[in-house]
């Protein structure tokens, strides 16, 4: 007896030890009540995400679409991907916000407060596809590690903000710049404040961008926090990775930046390709830049049931990085044929563009409908896996959905 | 001074009163140190007899429950080198990590090297070969192929 009561003691202190603060009137806790700072915060409520997105990760939080959920012409924040390499910034204070730029490629040191960048540069606004690198690893073969993302790891959303280039060209930078590197506000898993979780950055060709942004509002509000409230880069067609959330600086590089994540094989394909499973040298591997050419039906949901002799409307969104769609087409037979779908142009450079065909089937049975996109330079989506990488990304195989008729 | 028998009675005197003190004041940090534990006492009130039923179950029993052969609070399978996986692969990092990813023996000890050398894991020491030995038997990958048929298909009859 004595030893339970020491026991229930010495939980409170453990409780009170993992909540970082004493249990105030702990001693009258009820038995069995789990503490609101212990339980498990409802991550849908917590980031407001429609309740059909999945949880892949809960620490670091790492959340994705469905492809039906994908439908809007614009992603609202219920629907978009989080993807997270380290602990989501807490103590957020506006009013003190700063950003720095530095590096050997700085003429000088220089820092804005967010009010200065919001009231001395202009204002642009500018739909862009982010798309996670990993999108699509769940089907590589061997297996690669990491967040299993299936196709939901993508979202074209309106970013407004003011041109990096504008400021850069306010800081000014030095003729030997090759790159620019962010740092943020979020911390390492481990504890370690010495560690950043994720330090990325761009070729300086790309930083300098018309679409190339420091934003603080997207759809029009500000920044959802695990969006990077309240200053997020935004680097369009490339890995999301590279438009880090929460910036604090910028560091103007003479060189490939080098900072979390840039370096081994993060963010990193084999330079030359290799049958699955190969083992591939770090220095072999190289930093991935432009998305692939990719598309997805978000309409209907996959599974859908129609009745003979009604043609099926689908619909969806196709994108290709740095490139533009010139055509999508679909096929209900396995590829043996396919047929044009119509596509829109995008709303500006960078931005997905939305695609829509009338299908109709010889007869009942059961169906898979596929998408195939083609960028302009005419490449387009592989029917089966793509090259198989040691990390999983690029994955940009047809999408496709269940049909049935009957 | 003349007389050292005196002396030396006020000396014995002096000890006396030294281990005392000394005894005394064990006994109150003995009793402060137990206060500390249980401020309430509670050891010398019999009658309380409903605080700690569930909370010592909740404590030993809950907060490691198996459930079909799954560890409830990560969802890790259970097995052989479990415990080691809870306790070294989850603090700094979601379970979830482990339990979505299917790795070789291989592989699982390159992403343990890749966390001691890059994200700050400590050193496993003995404990390295039942962690790898859980997850390369539990987390395998399995034979896939180059495109999986559309699996977990929910049929639902589309209405315009």
């Amino acid at each position: 007896m004595q030893r339970r009561k020491f026991i229930k003691k010495s939980t409170l202190t453990s409780l009170s030890t993992l909540l970082g603060t004493e249990i105030v009137f702990g001693k009258i806790l009820p038995s069995g009540y789990d503490l609101l700072g212990l339980q498990d915060p409802d991550p849908f409520k917590l980031f407001h995400k429609d309740s059909q997105m999945v949880v892949l990760n809960d620490k670091p939080w790492n959340i994705e679409a469905q492809a039906h959920l994908l439908d809007n012409r614009i992603t609202p924040n219920k629907y978009m991907f989080i993807r997270n390499n380290g602990i989501i910034p807490s103590d957020i204070s506006v009013d003190d916000w700063t950003l720095t730029f530095d590096g050997e490629s700085v003429s000088q040191k220089k820092t804005y407060t967010l009010e200065e960048l919001k009231s001395k540069f202009k204002h642009h606004t500018y739909q862009l596809t982010l798309e996670c690198g990993g999108n699509g690893r769940s089907e590589f073969n061997p297996p690669a590690k990491g967040n299993q993302w299936t196709v939901g790891a993508v979202s074209c959303a309106e970013w407004t903000g003011i041109r990096l280039r504008d400021i850069l060209e306010d800081v000014g930078i030095e003729d030997n710049a090759v790159y620019i590197g962010y740092h943020a506000m979020d911390t390492h898993l481990s504890g370690d404040p010495n560690k950043e979780p994720i330090s990325r950055g761009i070729p300086i060709a790309k930083a300098l961008q018309d679409e190339t942004l420091l934003a603080f509002k997207m759809n029009g509000e500000d920044i959802p926090l695990a969006h990077g409230y309240p200053l997020r880069l935004i680097a369009g067609g490339w890995p999301a990775s590279a438009s880090g959330k929460w910036l604090q600086g910028i560091s103007v590089r003479n060189k490939v930046h080098d900072g979390a994540k840039m370096t081994g094989t993060a963010y990193r394909v084999p330079c030359e390709p290799v049958a699955p499973g190969e083992k591939v040298a770090d220095e072999d591997m190289c930093i991935i830049e432009s998305m692939p050419v990719k598309s997805l039906i978000t309409y209907p949901k996959s599974g859908a049931t129609i009745n003979e002799g009604k043609s099926l409307k689908i619909r969806g969104h196709a994108w290709a990085g740095e490139l533009s769609v010139s055509k999508v087409e679909y096929s209900i037979d396995f590829g043996s044929t396919w047929k044009n779908c119509s596509l829109e142009k995008p709303a500006n450079r960078l931005a997905w563009q939305h695609f829509k065909a009338d299908v109709r089937f010889p007869k009942k049975g059961y169906y898979e409908v596929w998408a195939r996109a083609t960028d302009s330079q005419g490449v387009s989506q592989p029917m089966v896996l793509p090259g198989w990488n040691p990390k999983g990304y690029l994955n940009n195989a047809c999408h496709r959905i269940a049909v049935k008729v009957s | 001074m003349e007389d050292p028998g005196k002396f030396r009675k006020n000396v014995r005197q002096v000890f006396k009163l030294m281990y005392l003190m000394f005894f005394g004041f064990m006994l109150i940090a003995g009793f402060l140190v137990y206060l500390m534990v249980d401020p309430s006492l509670s050891v010398f009130n019999k009658n309380d007899p409903n605080n700690y039923e569930s909370i010592q179950k909740h404590d030993e029993v809950d907060f490691d429950k198996i459930e079909n052969g799954v560890h409830v609070r990560t969802g890790l399978v259970e097995g052989d080198g479990l415990m080691l996986v809870v306790n070294n692969c989850t603090s700094c990092h979601s379970a979830k990590l482990v339990t979505q990813n299917r790795m070789s023996k291989e592989q699982w000890s390159a992403t343990i090297r890749w966390m001691q050398e890059t994200q700050n894991l400590w050193d496993l020491g003995k404990n390295e070969e039942p962690i790898v030995t859980y997850l390369a038997t539990y987390y395998a990958p399995e034979k896939e192929g180059r495109r999986q048929n559309l699996q977990n298909i929910e049929w639902y009859d589309l209405k315009e």
